[in-house]
């Protein structure tokens, strides 16, 4: 039975459905839809202003590779310029592979490419290095934590470096489901009351982020990298299997076998999350060590570093979470047997 | 109707880990329990409990649950519904137990139960039917309140006036609680002091609960007309994934409730609905896309139908505690199979939910009671905008504020290119996009006739909205439904002809397409 033709342009075959709408278009057709709404999450949220210098967090993943491509396009509409910044963690076997991918990408689309390791900005530390720190009590590592706080600080970093005054990530519709359903099943009301919005608009000296592809499906997201041909790197990091996040990430794709309209559903609902006043993080101040966007008297960074230097990696995870002014007091429960929760990957 | 829970089996092992002569020469059991369960005081037990205790806690969690929240007024009339499951056969009980104690504690307000019968829905024969209304009726009278035993076939008899909602009475000031506690106490002591054997039936303010031939004469169990039963079966039968039919079920069944509670001057309604299922039903909420209503939806007290409040006192208790009270001091319940019995766990987004929390809960034992946690730090009011009790536009259905605006939010574009697309199949060109166009009815009559499912959608918030996609023709819905949302749409027609003429009162008003 031959293909019916798209239902966009009418003249050529169609090649793919979409997987919201089950609409048949060909190649070219979705490709330039999958662009148009972009462009329309972009200037409708007012994200990237005329003349914006923009960082792209590029991790060499398929996310970050159609984001810096499909803004590479819309450059003449939009009037900004780009920048690509890729955060080396120190993982060894996937992130050098990674980084090879971001600097051929670079190389390919002349786009100027900043690295930043974790080694030079946090003193030697590298995953690696702090996974091995945490290991050895039977209990979940948690590297995921320490690796997206500290990534997001390379990503300033990095920023800061080439001049940006936006940063924008790669994550998606279905990044945006998982963690709503991290955040309630870990109960961080905190988070919950903040995220759901497009991004953040840079409070206390910290660069405006946002997530253009947010309304985007990964499955879309990967049609748009198939059909433009991309080079992208695929695997998973090594870690991976031991986040929280995984167990959201299966009951996604249960949810959307069972409704394909699921993920856009969650993000529905995230946006219309209301907390009460008191579940509502406070205003927040500056890190007395580096100066940087904090909620409590060391930001989150610092607070794990020093946990990590002072030899006691879980120093700033988990409820009842201390930095180095504040001193556990005497007789506080501290119960080994307990479950650790890990706290969510802070998101935004 | 909860399915077996699992992981939580009952066996008698679990049940007496320790037998153990104490120092009076008697036998101690020992139960398990959870490492969430509050004491008196509000105190954390975790580890072992015996009988006694367990059942005082059990009992003070659900007194507690009534009386901070202050919302169930001495005399009231309070409708229990009964659904035959472990949950609010074991809510029932404590109310039943609460009415009896000494003068001091006992719960003040008059109760009712109701029983529905949805056997229709669940593709049952008459035979079947009949059986399970032969258990339920031994423990209605048993329980000895007015009972009311509805079959669902009833909703293709409810008027339209169920789907509106009746003028929110203002919350009573703080005072007004305890005043009209004290008024009762006070009415109680003086009939008390002058009663005797002279009073009579009717004159007590708290009608004993053997009281009640009225109540049974009109509960009568009809069997519903055949064309009536055949017409839920067609409407059921036509709804395309289990998600939408157990949605439409709830949505059906409140209707209902709320129908015969406004008949018979009930102005609360019990729900059992315990920790466990609100948990899931929470996150099984937010994956509708109803994160909106959440609040109204697994909090305690559930007003926005405006005179009848919905309440669930049991949000506290876990399952496995239900399961645990129910099997020691014999709560008899009836298991009555449901749309979702013996479905396969990838039917629908609730089977889906419910393994996940099981599961995970497992492995995380504090998950349930995490979700449960921040399910009470939400609030009743939209994300940002103007505070609650507005009146904005309501859903048809499930009677929350609408909480779909029109161009700015986030995934109103997604939603609306993809059903503007499939709906019109015209050469849209994608790339000229702009502000998406509502599927707004134009007044005229020739294209409101055309699309009604357009119409009807219009007026839907949006979990209400994808759950109607599953619908593929809305004829088989009940006419109260249909006739409402029929004088809506002629209402906003009116409106619109009219606008330039009403002088309104100023520029804030919200949702108006």
């Amino acid at each position: 039975m031959p293909a019916p033709p798209c239902t966009s342009c009418h003249a050529a075959r169609a090649a793919l459905r979409r997987p919201r709408s089950g609409q048949a278009l060909c190649g070219a057709c979705f490709c330039t839809a999958f662009e148009a709404e972009v462009l329309h999450t972009v200037l409708t949220g007012r994200l990237l202003p005329p003349g914006a210098v923009v960082a792209v967090g590029a991790s060499g993943g398929k996310d970050s590779t159609v984001l810096a491509h499909v803004l590479r396009e819309l450059v003449p509409r939009l009037g900004i310029s780009l920048q690509l910044v890729a955060v080396d963690e120190g993982i060894g076997g996937y992130r050098d592979a990674a980084l090879a991918a971001v600097r051929r990408q670079a190389a390919r689309w002349e786009l100027p490419l900043t690295v930043v390791a974790y080694e030079d900005l946090f003193g030697g530390w590298t995953m690696d290095a702090v996974a091995r720190s945490t290991a050895g009590s039977g209990r979940s590592r948690s590297c995921c934590t320490f690796c997206g706080v500290l990534r997001r600080r390379a990503l300033e970093e990095g920023a800061r470096r080439v001049g940006a005054t936006h940063i924008v990530t790669g994550h998606n519709a279905d990044d945006m489901a998982e963690t709503v359903l991290m955040n309630f099943l870990r109960g961080d009301a905190g988070r919950l009351a903040r995220g759901g919005g497009l991004g953040s608009p840079g409070e206390g000296g910290a660069l405006p982020r946002c997530r253009p592809l947010q309304f985007a499906s990964q499955k879309e997201v990967v049609l748009y990298a198939h059909f433009r041909r991309l080079d992208y790197f695929s695997e998973e990091c090594v870690y991976a299997p031991e986040a929280f996040r995984g167990h959201a990430r299966d009951l996604l794709k249960r949810l959307e076998a069972a409704r394909p309209s699921a993920v856009l559903d969650l993000v529905h609902s995230a946006e219309r999350l209301a907390l009460a006043a008191s579940a509502r993080p406070p205003r927040p101040g500056a890190c007395s060590r580096c100066g940087a966007l904090a909620s409590r008297a060391l930001c989150q960074a610092c607070a794990l570093l020093d946990g990590l230097n002072r030899g006691r990696p879980r120093l700033a995870i988990g409820k009842g979470r201390r930095g180095l002014d504040e001193e556990a007091t005497p007789g506080t429960p501290r119960d080994p047997a307990q479950t650790p929760t890990p706290k969510a990957v802070p998101t935004f | 109707m909860p399915s077996a829970v699992s992981g939580q089996s009952l066996d008698s092992k679990t049940l007496l880990l320790k037998t153990a002569v104490g120092e009076g020469g008697g036998q101690l059991q020992w139960l398990r329990m959870l490492p969430t369960v509050w004491g008196p005081g509000g105190s954390v037990i975790s580890g072992l409990c015996c009988r006694d205790c367990f059942k005082a806690f059990y009992i003070h969690k659900f007194r507690a649950m009534l009386g901070k929240n202050r919302l169930i007024f001495p005399g009231e009339k309070v409708l229990l519904a009964w659904s035959g499951g472990p949950s609010s056969s074991s809510m029932v009980r404590q109310v039943l137990e609460g009415l009896s104690q000494d003068s001091a504690k006992r719960l003040r307000f008059v109760p009712g139960v109701i029983f529905i019968d949805e056997g229709a829905a669940c593709g049952r024969s008459p035979e079947e039917r009949a059986k399970t209304l032969a258990e339920v009726k031994p423990i209605l009278q048993a329980i000895g309140f007015p009972w009311h035993v509805v079959a669902l076939e009833e909703v293709f008899s409810l008027p339209p006036s169920v789907l509106r909602c009746s003028s929110q009475e203002p919350a009573a000031p703080d005072g007004a609680y305890k005043a009209a506690v004290d008024n009762f106490l006070q009415q109680q002591h003086v009939l008390g002091a002058g009663g005797g054997p002279g009073l009579a039936h009717g004159e007590e303010p708290l009608p004993q609960p053997r009281a009640q031939s009225a109540w049974d004469l009109q509960s009568l169990v009809r069997p519903p007309a055949a064309a009536q039963t055949e017409a839920l079966s067609h409407l059921f039968c036509s709804v395309r994934t289990l998600t939408a039919k157990e949605e439409l079920l709830q949505t059906l069944r409140v209707h209902l409730i709320l129908h015969v509670a406004r008949a018979h001057g009930y102005s609360k309604v019990m729900t059992g609905d315990s920790c466990t299922r609100l948990a899931i039903k929470l996150m099984t909420n937010l994956a509708l896309g109803r994160g909106a209503f959440l609040a109204w939806d697994t909090g305690f007290s559930d007003e926005r139908h405006g005179d009848v409040v919905v309440v669930r006192p049991m949000r506290e208790h876990t399952l496995k505690e239900v399961a645990f009270y129910n099997r020691l001091f014999s709560v008899p319940s009836v298991f009555t199979p449901a749309v979702d019995t013996k479905a396969p766990e990838k039917a629908s987004i609730h089977r889906l939910m419910e393994a996940f929390i099981l599961r995970l809960q497992i492995q995380f034992p504090s998950t349930v009671s995490t979700v449960y946690r921040t399910s009470e730090k939400l609030a009743k009011a939209p994300r940002d905008g103007p505070a609650a009790g507005t009146c904005g536009p309501r859903c048809l259905l499930c009677m929350c504020t609408l909480d779909v605006d029109t161009a700015d939010s986030a995934t109103a574009f997604g939603v609306q290119t993809a059903s503007h697309l499939s709906q019109i199949q015209s050469p849209t060109p994608l790339t000229e996009t702009g502000t998406p166009q509502g599927l707004c009815c134009s007044p005229g009559g020739a294209s409101r006739r055309e699309d009604p499912q357009a119409c009807i959608a219009e007026q839907l918030c949006y979990g209400c909205r994808v759950n109607m996609k599953d619908l593929p023709s809305l004829e088989p819905l009940p006419p109260y439904i249909l006739a409402e949302a029929q004088l809506r749409t002629q209402r906003a027609w009116v409106l619109a002809e009219l606008r330039d003429c009403l002088i309104e009162d100023s520029e804030d008003e919200v949702g108006q397409s």
